[in-house]
């Protein structure tokens, strides 16, 4: 491509994204089909309410209460309800049971489909055309760019998001945490570790948790 | 439609990306793009079926280049022209055409915790529509190939799996896209064994699932 090339096409860029997006919010509010309070107030949710330490607290009360984990593993928007957490994009829920023996990794190939009341909204990297490529046909590969190198005879289960079920994977619990209670659990609790992409560490030894 | 949209298998994307301490929106403009969705979605002029099929329509270029809430803003336009909400001149003036009446917000302040937490999909559960298939069944994602909207993946046509989760009855996206009904039809978790999705390279004991609708499976 030429200068000239670069300078006429520059000419023809639409105005930045964000003017566009103002121009379009103002004419919404003239026209009185949003409420700028609403707005804010979703923003608000979604930034600071909404996120992974909900499916945090999920994961350590199933981590300690073996009756809740067992309801879970059965009925999970059934046990999610239970603790509030249920809600759009997160209606129908399913818990996948991450073990020594099988571990289980979430995408959606299609789109960007992602439990949202209890993981908030998906980070960039799940809704990357490399992940949703990839994640169905070379999962350990992937698993290694998170630093997951899973061993051969652990049996590797892929879940495509593909209807409206939403899943939430339950990471193992860490060695070296019984002392621990369940908000102090709900710390280790990562958000990658319940798509599965990741093991929760073991914390170190002295560290306060 | 058998389009960019639908990756799943495809080489050449590069590697995966993690950022440390991701923030929820990068760019104010990102999130305003999100509630916008959100609140206009509240008038119910479309379906979320309707909603994935536009942006499924972005041509493919464009769809690998733009970012993610790029083709939110996209889809917010075309749906909001579609359904006679706005009109092009006023997206292009950003003011309402004159004389234009001013409605009252389907969302206020006090409907967001419901936004947020109701259950906005329809129960799963009817016992009117009976399941085709069985758990432990091995079916055969048929070859489909329809140029509306489809959530049937092209890397599991043809392949047969076994039927391993019954979700219950959902909205069949193929007609609930396209204002053809929702033809509700049970929903379920299809265990393919990786090799037959991708052959003998794949380890022999990894799977991949795919929530798929009866009229997507037959027996096999």
């Amino acid at each position: 491509m030429g200068a000239s090339d670069r300078d006429h096409q520059h000419q023809t860029v639409p105005p930045d994204i964000s003017l566009r997006v103002k121009s379009l919010e103002s004419l919404l509010v003239e026209k009185g089909l949003v409420d700028p309070a609403a707005l804010d107030a979703l923003v608000d949710t979604y930034e600071n309410k909404v996120g992974p330490r909900n499916g945090a607290r999920i994961v350590a009360r199933a981590w300690t209460d073996a009756a809740y984990k067992a309801h879970l593993l059965a009925d999970a928007s059934a046990a999610i309800a239970e603790l509030g957490f249920l809600g759009s994009q997160g209606e129908h829920m399913v818990a996948l049971e991450n073990t020594a023996a099988v571990h289980n990794i979430v995408v959606c190939t299609l789109c960007s489909c992602y439990p949202w009341p209890v993981l908030g909204l998906p980070p960039v990297w799940y809704k990357s055309s490399a992940y949703r490529s990839r994640a169905v046909i070379d999962p350990r590969g992937v698993l290694r760019e998170f630093g997951l190198d899973l061993p051969g005879d652990v049996e590797l289960r892929v879940w495509d998001s593909t209807a409206e079920l939403r899943y939430l994977v339950l990471p193992e619990r860490p060695a070296g945490t019984a002392h621990m209670d369940e908000e102090a659990l709900a710390d280790l609790v990562t958000r990658n570790s319940m798509i599965g992409v990741e093991k929760i560490a073991a914390p170190r030894p002295g560290a306060q948790p | 439609m058998n389009g960019v949209h639908d990756m799943g298998g495809m080489h050449g994307m590069g590697p995966v990306e993690p950022e440390i301490d991701e923030p929820v929106f990068h760019q104010a403009w990102e999130g305003r793009v999100f509630v916008l969705t959100r609140a206009i979605g509240a008038w119910r002029k479309w379906n979320i079926d309707n909603g994935r099929f536009h942006i499924e329509q972005i041509p493919p270029a464009e769809y690998l280049r733009i970012s993610y809430y790029e083709k939110w803003f996209t889809r917010l336009v075309e749906l909001l022209i579609e359904t006679g909400m706005v009109s092009r001149d006023e997206v292009d003036s950003g003011v309402p055409a004159a004389g234009s009446e001013k409605l009252t917000p389907a969302l206020r302040v006090a409907g967001v915790p419901a936004l947020v937490l109701n259950r906005n999909i329809a129960s799963s559960q009817d016992p009117s529509i009976p399941p085709q298939f069985a758990i432990g069944q091995r079916v055969r994602a048929r070859n489909l190939n329809p140029e509306g909207h489809t959530r049937l993946p092209r890397y599991a046509r043809g392949r047969t799996g076994v039927i391993h989760l019954d979700h219950g009855v959902y909205d069949f996206p193929d007609t609930n896209a396209h204002g053809l009904g929702p033809k509700r039809q049970h929903v379920y978790a299809v265990r393919f064994a990786a090799r037959e999705l991708w052959g003998e390279q794949a380890p022999p004991r990894d799977c991949v699932h795919l929530d798929l609708w009866d009229d997507y499976l037959e027996p096999a």
